[in-house]
């Protein structure tokens, strides 16, 4: 058996090369020694926000192996909080302690197999790494983006020479199609004629993909957003109640046994 | 030291440690509990302005799984095991103690006597300091003499000398002073401070505990996250200081301060 490769974490002192609006969202580009290098689909990082004790975790969007920068990272941010706020209001040059890259990152398949993305708001941002990782792999991909509306949606533009296609839902039908995800996942996975689900967003659009993949006879993984105090598996204050493939259940770290983790093994009526 | 429940299961923390990685550095375990236990409902921690308020309820895989995954893998990391330890009986601590005392690669124990809500954690309850002292002869009865026994005392400064004093007398080698400061949620849950906020709470026990018993061993627990913050201690009479909360916030925090004391040699910490 090969030996999984190691990429331990790293704790760094990062720097914000780029800052940019995209409708409701900040998009940041940052410089992180090491993070980049280490980084797999799914994976994110935990940031210090000064004056508070617990880490914001935010999922990474993009890396670059070189720019002018050095290798970089880009994160989405939607400021909702005052750890948010901070950190989307910070200008280039503005140096941010880095903790990366955490958690469980994407599994993917080792077969050229069709796979449906589905990711809402900027939560989808783990989608398009995985979404480049699979069409490397031969994978045909469908991409599902979904949000409230066209401010919180993140771009498939950059993405689309790594799908075969687009879908887009919006709740207020402002752009694509209307409706939430769950009322179009059954179809659009069968349109795809997925064997692999992959999702990120919000709690309900995961139950959603993980029950559509589960009727079709799919696998599903499903990137979980919890509040990690510290996201690096010290604190235990991210519980995630699971069943164990010996259909025992536990209570495990969404920071360290996910974020990413497959749809059948969350006991969803427990989150 | 790594504070008990801010190491993780310590391969965590290891990626964060240094050259070394755990090599050397007293690592105590988060409280381990005869049987498994998966911990409390979300949300277990939330941020107060100074720290956080925590109500994890002691997760923990129990003590045989402990024994045979956890543990092994902190020996060949090269840490000094300090096995913490929660228990709803007296008995159950004395169990503890008596199976952690064969197991290969403890190096002593750390009881938790101080929880901020040992009742609503289903553990004994430490209402006198005489409840403390009981569970504290009851491990060493069990566990071999020339190996440490800490009783980690909540830090409540009316008692915090009485409780020191019947623990050492208890035969506890030393005492860790600071825990979580009994506390509570925005909703009323109750819960335990921890953080930047606990630490002068934490120096007052400290200070008033070596004055009044300057011969015993003193660890302080609170709020030290750098140099400054553990000489703050150790001038007031602690003879080490362990990490927790800080960890959350930086992982690299213990390996900082373990190369700024060797730096700066006064004490050891």
């Amino acid at each position: 058996m090969p030996v999984a490769e190691v990429r331990t974490p790293v704790h760094v002192e990062g720097e914000v090369v780029v800052t940019k609006r995209v409708g409701a969202h900040r998009h940041l580009t940052l410089t992180a020694p090491g993070v980049p290098e280490r980084f797999r689909a799914g994976n994110f990082v935990a940031v210090s926000v000064p004056g508070h004790v617990a880490r914001r975790a935010l999922w990474i969007h993009r890396v670059r192996a070189s720019s002018a920068f050095g290798p970089t990272l880009d994160v989405v941010l939607e400021p909702r909080g005052e750890g948010t706020s901070w950190l989307a209001a910070q200008p280039v040059g503005a140096k941010v302690a880095i903790t990366g890259p955490l958690g469980r990152a994407f599994a993917l398949p080792k077969d050229a197999v069709s796979c449906l993305l589905v990711g809402e708001g900027y939560a989808a941002a783990p989608l398009f790494p995985l979404a480049e990782r699979l069409r490397e792999r031969g994978c045909a991909v469908s991409l599902v983006v979904s949000a409230t509306d066209e401010s919180h949606l993140l771009s498939a533009l950059e993405a689309r020479r790594a799908v075969r296609s687009v879908t887009v839902v919006t709740a207020d039908g402002s752009v694509g199609q209307r409706g939430q995800v769950a009322d179009h996942v059954d179809d659009l996975l069968r349109r795809a004629g997925a064997d692999v689900v992959y999702a990120a967003g919000p709690t309900d659009v995961l139950r959603a993909c993980a029950a559509a993949a589960e009727r079709a006879g799919a696998w599903s993984q499903v990137a979980l957003e919890s509040p990690t105090p510290c996201g690096t598996g010290l604190c235990h204050g991210c519980p995630l109640p699971v069943a164990g493939e010996d259909g025992v259940d536990r209570v495990v770290r969404a920071c360290t046994e996910g974020p990413v983790i497959r749809g059948d093994r969350v006991r969803w009526d427990a989150l | 030291m790594v504070a008990a429940g801010c190491g993780g299961t310590g391969r965590e923390l290891e990626p964060f440690s240094g050259p070394d990685g755990l090599a050397g550095l007293d690592f105590v375990t988060r409280s381990l509990t005869l049987d498994p236990r998966a911990g409390g409902a979300g949300p277990r921690l939330v941020e107060v302005p100074g720290g956080l308020v925590n109500a994890v309820g002691l997760p923990n895989p129990g003590l045989e799984h402990f024994l045979a995954t956890e543990l092994p893998w902190l020996v060949r990391a090269g840490a000094r095991v300090l096995v913490s330890i929660a228990g709803a009986t007296m008995g159950e601590y004395a169990d503890l103690a008596r199976r952690l005392s064969r197991a290969p690669g403890v190096a002593g124990l750390e009881v938790n006597v101080g929880a901020p809500d040992e009742v609503g954690a289903g553990l004994f309850e430490v209402r006198e300091p005489y409840h403390a002292a009981s569970v504290i002869a009851a491990v060493r009865r069990e566990f071999p003499s020339d190996r440490p026994v800490l009783a980690k005392l909540r830090p409540d400064v009316s008692r915090i000398v009485e409780g020191a004093r019947s623990c050492h007398e208890a035969g506890a080698t030393a005492v860790v002073v600071g825990n979580a400061v009994p506390a509570a949620f925005p909703d009323g849950r109750a819960g335990g401070l921890s953080g930047p906020a606990v630490g002068p709470v934490a120096l007052r026990c400290v200070a008033e505990v070596h004055r009044s018993l300057p011969a015993m061993p003193v660890i302080a627990c609170g709020g030290v996250r750098d140099l400054a913050s553990a000489r703050t201690y150790l001038a007031a009479g602690a003879t080490a200081v362990q990490v927790g909360t800080a960890l959350l916030h930086d992982p690299t925090t213990v390996a900082r301060l373990r190369a700024d004391l060797a730096a700066d040699p006064q004490e050891d910490a």
